[in-house]
């Protein structure tokens, strides 16, 4: 680059520089989530050594192995289970899981309803492409009505699932929907839930080019993006029933839960001091153990 | 690459575009959506066979670093001049 060029990208210290380029498709918007997810970072200054990030198998799995923080590459689906237990250990840790549809909804979707309904501290970021991309464009539980998929080739019929409204009713504290045109809402969503106690929830609708764009015939990421940027709709605190994803349709963004309840850990405690008293010795929060 | 500011004009940039070419798949979200247009893609190639995007009005640019959140590549960035009056005599180098 330029020797004059003092700067550097805000992105390129939270990155593995020596693996780019990365195996992401030109117009895929997983590269512009970690952007978001950069800037979160250094708003809500939270602590690089106190952080680690989950992933599991899929396009957006490979965030872990591109992101320089402490990140696990975890099998397929079990980004959450691992997440757990990495929070139960060490519950000073502050953990993030970034993963995929395919990865949470599908595969993981017993950990996922199941981690809510606990309300474990953790800070789950959903990257939702609509589709399992990575295999092939096969239907996921989240494709839409009528999109055209490898294994649906004339179409998909099965209801989709909606996940604000599932993650809602299982019981998290902060659900949030945005898109990859929104990236500052997106950044602003990540602080938030960075500084909420209990399970966060954001779903990100990304554009997959090659294989849910081009079978539907809605061309590449950037005729995406443009349709993003006109059907996107902000409803904040909208009843998360009403904000299911069609093939064409509207998209409803904002936040649409915000509450507060005991997280895991606190509730734990709680029912063993009820339930033994004084016979109840917390350990000490034991010392970070990563060295 | 890196394109400094020229000043043409009354307009004097307020930011300044960096772009690493090599990493570029020519997505074109930076030219979409930047607010001030400043980019274009280019007719040129990098290594690997896309147009990278280059700077086509540097006087427009006001350092808001959108180009740099939409870039899926984390190719491109924009920061912000810190003292344009001193640096306008400055542009146009490399």
């Amino acid at each position: 680059m330029n020797a004059l060029d003092q700067t550097v990208n805000p992105v390129e210290p939270f990155l593995r520089t020596d693996r780019m380029p990365h195996i992401w498709c030109p117009g895929c918007g997983i590269g512009t989530t970690v952007n978001s997810f950069a800037r979160a970072l250094i708003e809500s200054k939270v602590d690089l050594d106190t952080l680690a990030l989950v992933s599991g198998i899929g396009c957006t799995g490979r965030v872990a192995g591109y992101v320089k923080l402490d990140s696990f590459h975890t099998t397929h689906g079990r980004a959450i289970p691992f997440a757990t237990g990495l929070k139960m250990a060490n519950p000073k840790l502050s953990v993030v899981v970034y993963s995929g549809d395919g990865d949470l909804a599908a595969i993981g979707g017993n950990h996922l309803i199941h981690a809510a309904r606990r309300n474990i501290d953790l800070k789950v970021i959903c990257v939702n492409n609509l589709i399992y991309a990575m295999t092939g464009g096969q239907s996921a539980p989240t494709t839409p009505g009528h999109a055209t998929t490898s294994t649906n080739p004339y179409g998909t019929f099965e209801p989709a699932f909606n996940l604000p409204h599932l993650l809602d009713a299982a019981g998290a504290v902060y659900v949030a929907r945005w898109t990859t045109f929104h990236v500052r809402q997106l950044a602003r969503a990540m602080s938030e839930a960075f500084a909420k106690r209990g399970f966060s929830f954001i779903e990100v609708i990304s554009p997959c080019p090659t294989l849910y764009q081009r079978r539907n015939k809605m061309g590449d990421g950037l005729d995406t993006m443009k349709y993003y940027k006109d059907k996107s709709k902000v409803k904040h605190g909208a009843p998360t029933s009403e904000v299911g994803l069609t093939l064409n349709g509207e998209i409803v963004v904002g936040k649409f839960v915000d509450r507060d309840r005991p997280d895991y850990q606190s509730m734990m405690r709680a029912q063993y001091v009820e339930s033994l008293g004084e016979r109840y010795i917390e350990a000490p929060e034991t010392e970070c153990v990563c060295d | 690459m890196i394109v400094l500011l020229h000043g043409l004009g009354d307009q004097v940039a307020k930011g300044r575009v960096s772009i690493v070419v090599e990493r570029c798949k020519a997505c074109g979200f930076c030219v979409e959506f930047c607010p001030t247009h400043v980019l274009a893609l280019s007719s040129a190639f990098n290594s690997k066979g896309y147009h990278p995007p280059h700077v086509v009005h540097p006087e427009k640019c006001s350092g808001c670093d959108l180009c740099g959140m939409y870039c899926p590549d984390f190719a491109i960035y924009a920061t912000k001049i810190a003292e344009p009056k001193a640096q306008k005599t400055a542009g146009g180098d490399e």
